[in-house]
C-alpha cells in the first residue's frame, strides 16, 4: 500500500515508567503489588469540574454520561496521597533529573519554570479525578529528521483490576511522556522511531523494565480522515499493525460515507420509537432483561452497519462503543439479525413496526431504565450522523484491542482538561542545573564498545545492552569476571533455564557473581553453571549449591581420581593412547561433578595417559 | 516568572523579558445563574463564609482561595435542587483561619434573621480549619428551633474527587430533617457512603487532610446521612426540631484566651494575660500545669480574670482533686472545665462573660451544660 499517497501522518506518544526510589508526589516506593496483598479498600464518586477557564472538557463530559462508583485497593506500600486524602509532596527531584537527562539526550530545550498541571481524567484511574503532569522540555530531534515536540513528567494512573475496581500500587509512579511531531509516514517508520526512543530511554538505566512499564500511544490520520489517538500499545511489534489497521479503518469509513450519500441515507431523531412491547415474548436474554427497548431506523444504512472496517470491527461496533458510554452492554442492528436469540419473525415485526424499507437498517438498544435507553439511542444517532458527515472519521481517543484493531474510548480531549495543580510549587530549571546534566552512553554505542573490547559477537552485545541484567554484567566485568562467561550465562544459560521453567528471576546478582568467581578461581567448572543456577533458583544459596554440586577437590585428590579411572580401564588406555582423552574426560568430570576446571582435568589426564602408554611401551 | 498557558493546556513559566504582549483578552462575562424554585420543597438558607467547599484557583497567587458565593455552589451541585429551595447569602469569602469572633457575631445575626424569615433550616458553608469553633460559637449565641448545619470540604471543590458535593447534599438533607440544634455534617469515613452529624459543641477536626477529619469527641455522632439515598438518622441524644424557641444572644467578651501548657512554660506567659477577662488553660492529664505557674495564676484570678482548666488529653474530664497541684489550682480559684473540649470552653467563656458580668455566676455557668458541650456523666465509654 502506498501510505505516502494516502497522506498517512503519524506521531507517537511514549509513556515510560521511571525507576525512581519514590513516587512522583509522595514518598511511597514505586513497587507493584499482587492484588491479593491489598490491605484495605474504599470507594468514591467522581464528577467533572470546570477548568480555570470555566469550561468542562468534552472527554470528561463523555465519562459523565453515567454515575460511576469507583472502588480502590490500598496497600502497605501506598499512602494518603494515593487515596487523595493528603496534599501532594513536592515534585520528585530524582524523576525530574531523569527527564532532564532524556531531554538533553534528544537535544531539547528545558522549560525555565515547570508548572505542574491537573489533567482531568474521570474514568476512575486517578483517585483525584485528574492526572498530575508537567511540561519539562520541548523541541528535540529524531534520527529520521522528525521532531520530539515535548517531554512531560506525569504520574502513572492506577491499574484497573476489573471494571470500576482499581489498584493503587501503580498510581503515582513517575512516568515520562515523550511526544513526537506527526513526522512519520509509513507503519514501519512509526515502529522504528518507537524502538529508537525506547533504546534512548533504556540508556539512562533509570527506567522500569517489563510488560506494562512502557506504553505507546499512536496518533494517526490520513488525507480526509481525522486525527485519532490509539492508546496503550504495549508491544512494539504491534505498532506497525495498529497503524495499518487504522489506515484501513479510516479508508473504510470514508468509503462508507460516499456510498451512504450515494443512497441518500439520512439520520433523523423522528425515526425513533419505544419498542419494548414488541419483545415481550422474546427468547433473547439481553432483551428479556431490559426494562426499556428503543429503536431507530437509519435510512439507507442497510448493509453498512454490518460492514467490516477493520478485522473484527464494523460500523456497528463503533455505534455500540458510543452507546456503551451510557452503561448499556451494546446494540443490535438488523444487518446482523436474526441472531443472539432474536428470531426472524421478530426482525420482520421490528422492521415493519419501524417502517424500515429494504435499504434501511434498524438499530435497537436496551436499557435498565428509560433514561439509559434514551441516552444510548442518542449516542447511536450521534455516531450514525458522523458516518454521513463531512468528517466521517471522528477525532477520537481509541484503545487497542488484542490483535491490533481498536475500539472507541472518548473524544480527543481539549485544552480545557488542564488546570493548574495549585498544591505543588513550580520548579525553576536554571542554566546551572541543565548544564550539569551528564549524558549517558547510548545502548547502541555501548553494544559496539562491548563487541570490540570484549570480543563478543555484536548481536550478543546488543542483546546484552538491551538486557535488564546489564548492570550486573558491568559489575561482573569490573570484578574481573571474563566478559564472555558473564554474557553467556546471562543471555544463553539463563534463557534456556527459563524456557525449562526454572524460576531464574529469583537468582540474585550476588548469586550470579558467586558462581562466576567460583568458575574464575577454579573452584568449579563452567559446565556446572546450569546446575548451580537451577539449585539456587529452587531455593538454595550460592554457597550451599557450590558445596553440594561442586565439592572442592584438590589437585592431589583429582590426580587420585584420574589414576583410579585409568587403572580401571588400563587395557583400553594402553591400546588407544591419546584417543581416550575425550571419553575419559567425561568420566572424570562426572566423578567430580564438574567441580574442577576442565583444563586442569585435561592436563592431568594427558599426563597420566602418557604415563600409562609409556608404561606399556616399557 | 510569567505564566503562559499553551494551546495544549500546559502552563509554563518563562522570564517576562522573553514575552511579547500580542493582545489583551476581554474577560468573559459572568454567566447568569438562574436557580429555579420547586413547589413543595422546604426553604433552606445557605450562608457562605468561604472555605474549600467554595474555592477556586486564585490567579493572583496561584493558590486555592474562596471566592465562590452560595449560588455558585448551587450551580456546581445541581443535586441540591432536588432537596430544597434555597436563599443564598454570601456573608464572607475567607479562609477559615481568618475567621474572627466579630464574624461569628455577624453570622449569628444572619442565621437568626434567616430563621425568623421562615427558613426550614440553615446551611453554613465554612472552611474546615476553624469550623468547629464557629459551630460552637453559633451554638451558644442562638437558641434554634431548626437545624443549623455547618459544612465544608477537605478536598478543594475544583477537583472531581472533592467531598464538597456529597457533604453539601448530606448537609441539605440534615437541614431539612428533624434535627433542632447546631451541627457539623461531614464525611463519616473515607468512602463516599455516609456523612456524620456532629454536635456543634462536641466536634473536632482530628485530621489535617482526610475526608473524615471531623469526629465527635466525648459523645458519639448525633446522627448520620446516607449517600446517595440521603436518609437521615438521628440518635436519641440529638435535639429535635421545634424543641427550642428562636432567640439571639450575640454578645461575646473579646478579651479571652486559650493557652496550651507545656513542660517548662514560663510564668511570663500567664502574666501576659493580665487584664484579660477570661483564660482557658489546656492542661496536662486531669488538668494540671506546673506548680511554678500557680503564683502567676493566683495573681491573674485576684485581678478578676476567670481561669478555666481543661485537658489537652483528647478524651475524658478534668479533676483537680486528685493530685496536690490540682488542689493548689483549685485553691487559687481555677474553675474545672469538666469534659469540655478546650476550644469549646474558650468560645463558651467568651459568650458567658459577654452575657454575665457577675464572676461567681459566670463560674457557675461555665460548669453548667448549656448546649450539650458538657456531659454530666462520662457515658458511652468515651
Amino acid at each position: 500500500m502506498d501510505y505516502k499517497a494516502l497522506g498517512l501522518v503519524a506521531g507517537i506518544e511514549i509513556h515510560q515508567q521511571l525507576d525512581t526510589k519514590e513516587k512522583l508526589f509522595c514518598h511511597c516506593p514505586t513497587k507493584l503489588r499482587e492484588v491479593n496483598e491489598h490491605s484495605g479498600e474504599f470507594f468514591r464518586y467522581l464528577r467533572a469540574t470546570e477548568s480555570e477557564m470555566g469550561e468542562i472538557d468534552r472527554a470528561a463530559k463523555e465519562e459523565m454520561k453515567r454515575d460511576r462508583k469507583f472502588q480502590y485497593y490500598t496497600y502497605d506500600t501506598t499512602c494518603l496521597v494515593e487515596n487523595d486524602e493528603e496534599p501532594p509532596a513536592p515534585l520528585n527531584d530524582e524523576a525530574l533529573s531523569v527527564c532532564l537527562t532524556i531531554g538533553k539526550m534528544f537535544g531539547m530545550t528545558a522549560i525555565p519554570q515547570i508548572h505542574v498541571m491537573r489533567k482531568l481524567v474521570i474514568d476512575g484511574s486517578n483517585t483525584s479525578g485528574f492526572q498530575r503532569t508537567a511540561l519539562v522540555a520541548v523541541k528535540g530531534v529524531l534520527p529520521n529528521g522528525g521532531e520530539i515536540e515535548t517531554i512531560c513528567l506525569e504520574e502513572e494512573a492506577a491499574q484497573r483490576v476489573k471494571d470500576d475496581l482499581f489498584s493503587l500500587d501503580r498510581l503515582g509512579i513517575p512516568l515520562i511522556e515523550i511526544t513526537t511531531s506527526p513526522c512519520m509516514h509509513t507503519p514501519e517508520e512509526v515502529q522504528k522511531v518507537a524502538e529508537y526512543i525506547g533504546m534512548v530511554l533504556r540508556s539512562t538505566g533509570k527506567v522500569k523494565r517489563g510488560i506494562g512499564t512502557i506504553r505507546q500511544d499512536v496518533n494517526i490520520s490520513i488525507a480526509s480522515g481525522a486525527r485519532v489517538e490509539i492508546k496503550g500499545v504495549q508491544e512494539l511489534d504491534l505498532i506497525a499493525e495498529v497503524v495499518k489497521r487504522e489506515v484501513q479503518r479510516q479508508q473504510a469509513l470514508l468509503a462508507i460515507r460516499d456510498e451512504l450519500r450515494g443512497r441518500n441515507a439520512s439520520v433523523s431523531h423522528a425515526a425513533t420509537q419505544d419498542v419494548t412491547g414488541l419483545f415481550k415474548e422474546t427468547k433473547s436474554t439481553v432483551l428479556k432483561k431490559a426494562k426499556r427497548i428503543m429503536a431507530i431506523t437509519l435510512k439507507g444504512f442497510e448493509g453498512f452497519v454490518g460492514r467490516e472496517i477493520q478485522p473484527g470491527r464494523r460500523l456497528g461496533s463503533e455505534m455500540s462503543d458510543y452507546a456503551k458510554k451510557c452503561g448499556v452492554g451494546g446494540i443490535f442492528h438488523t444487518d446482523e439479525l436474526p441472531a443472539y436469540g432474536v428470531t426472524e419473525e421478530e426482525v420482520t415485526m421490528l422492521r415493519s413496526h419501524m417502517h424500515a424499507e429494504e435499504q434501511d437498517c434498524v438499530i435497537i438498544v436496551s436499557g435498565a431504565h428509560e433514561k439509559q435507553a434514551a441516552c444510548a439511542l442518542n449516542q447511536v444517532i450521534i455516531r450514525a450522523g458522523m458516518a454521513l458527515s463531512d468528517t466521517p472519521v471522528p477525532e477520537e481517543t481509541r484503545k487497542m484491542l488484542e490483535d491490533g484493531s481498536t475500539a472507541y474510548m472518548r473524544p480527543l480531549p481539549g485544552a480545557a482538561r488542564m488546570y493548574p495543580e495549585t498544591d505543588v510549587l513550580p520548579v525553576i530549571i536554571g542554566k546551572e542545573r541543565w548544564d550539569a546534566v551528564i549524558l549517558p552512553e547510548l545502548l547502541t554505542h555501548k553494544a559496539k564498545r562491548y563487541a570490540k573490547d570484549y570480543a563478543i559477537d555484536l548481536n550478543y552485545a546488543l542483546q546484552l545492552a538491551a538486557s535488564d541484567k546489564l548492570p550486573l554484567f558491568e559489575r561482573a566485568v569490573s570484578e574481573k569476571i571474563k566478559p564472555k562467561l558473564a554474557a553467556f550465562t546471562l543471555l544463553s544459560t539463563a534463557t534456556e533455564l527459563r524456557r525449562e521453567g526454572v524460576e531464574i528471576r529469583t537468582v540474585s546478582d550476588e548469586s550470579y557473581l558467586a558462581i562466576w568467581h567460583a568458575v574464575e578461581n577454579g573452584r568449579t567448572a563452567k559446565e556446572a553453571v546450569p546446575a548451580l543456577l537451577r539449585s539456587i533458583a529452587a531455593g538454595s544459596t550460592a554457597d550451599a549449591a557450590l558445596a553440594e554440586l561442586a565439592p572442592a577437590i584438590s589437585r592431589a585428590e583429582l590426580e587420585i581420581v584420574v589414576k583410579k579411572i585409568i587403572a580401571s580401564r588400563s587395557d583400553f588406555v594402553k591400546e588407544k593412547g591419546k584417543a581416550t582423552l575425550g571419553p575419559l574426560m567425561g568420566l572424570v568430570m562426572e566423578e567430580v561433578r564438574g567441580s574442577v576446571d576442565g583444563k586442569l582435568v585435561s592436563e592431568i589426564l594427558r599426563k597420566e595417559i602418557d604415563a600409562a602408554v609409556a608404561d606399556k611401551n616399557r | 516568572m510569567a505564566v503562559v498557558k499553551l494551546s495544549s493546556g500546559y502552563n509554563i513559566g518563562v522570564p517576562p523579558s522573553s514575552c511579547t504582549c500580542i493582545e489583551q483578552s476581554v474577560p468573559a462575562p459572568s454567566r447568569s445563574r438562574v436557580v429555579n424554585k420547586t413547589e413543595g420543597l422546604p426553604d433552606l438558607s445557605i450562608i457562605s463564609t468561604g472555605g474549600t467547599i467554595a474555592s477556586r484557583i486564585d490567579y493572583r497567587t496561584g493558590s486555592v482561595s474562596s471566592q465562590f458565593d452560595a449560588s455558585d455552589i448551587l450551580t456546581a451541585i445541581p443535586e441540591l435542587a432536588q432537596i430544597a429551595n434555597y436563599r443564598t447569602l454570601p456573608l464572607a469569602a475567607i479562609l477559615s483561619e481568618n475567621m474572627t469572633p466579630v464574624i461569628w457575631q455577624e453570622l449569628a445575626r444572619a442565621v437568626y434573621t434567616e430563621i425568623k424569615n421562615d427558613a426550614a433550616g440553615i446551611i453554613v458553608t465554612h472552611g474546615t480549619d476553624t469550623m468547629a469553633y464557629s459551630a460552637a460559637a453559633i451554638s451558644f449565641m442562638i437558641d434554634t428551633p431548626v437545624p443549623i448545619i455547618f459544612v465544608g470540604s477537605q478536598r478543594s471543590a475544583d477537583r472531581p474527587s472533592s467531598d464538597n458535593t456529597m457533604n453539601a447534599v448530606c448537609a441539605a438533607a440534615a437541614a431539612t430533617g428533624d434535627l433542632g440544634e447546631v451541627a457539623v455534617v461531614m464525611h463519616a469515613t473515607t468512602n463516599d457512603d455516609t456523612c456524620a452529624i456532629h454536635r456543634g459543641t462536641r466536634v473536632r477536626k482530628l485530621h489535617t487532610s482526610r475526608r473524615d477529619a471531623f469526629q465527635s469527641v466525648g459523645l458519639p455522632a448525633i446522627g448520620s446521612v446516607a449517600y446517595p439515598s440521603r436518609a437521615v438518622a438521628l440518635t436519641t441524644d440529638a435535639v429535635r426540631r421545634g424543641s427550642h424557641t428562636l432567640a439571639l444572644h450575640d454578645n461575646l467578651e473579646p478579651h479571652c484566651a486559650l493557652l496550651q501548657f507545656y513542660p517548662g512554660m514560663s510564668p511570663d506567659l500567664i502574666r501576659a494575660y493580665e487584664g484579660y477577662k477570661g483564660l482557658v488553660l489546656s492542661g496536662t492529664g486531669l488538668g494540671h500545669v506546673s506548680t511554678l505557674l500557680i503564683p502567676a495564676i493566683t495573681k491573674l484570678i485576684e485581678a478578676e480574670t476567670l481561669v478555666v482548666m481543661t485537658s489537652q488529653c483528647m478524651h475524658g474530664r478534668v479533676c483537680d482533686r486528685v493530685y496536690d497541684t490540682g488542689r493548689d489550682l483549685l485553691n487559687a480559684g481555677v474553675i474545672e472545665g469538666g469534659d469540655m473540649l478546650p476550644e469549646v470552653a474558650f468560645v463558651k467563656l467568651m459568650w458567658v462573660l459577654g452575657n454575665v458580668k457577675d464572676k461567681t455566676k459566670a463560674a457557675v455557668m461555665m460548669q453548667t451544660d448549656l448546649k450539650g458541650e458538657l456531659n454530666r456523666r462520662s457515658a458511652h465509654g468515651l
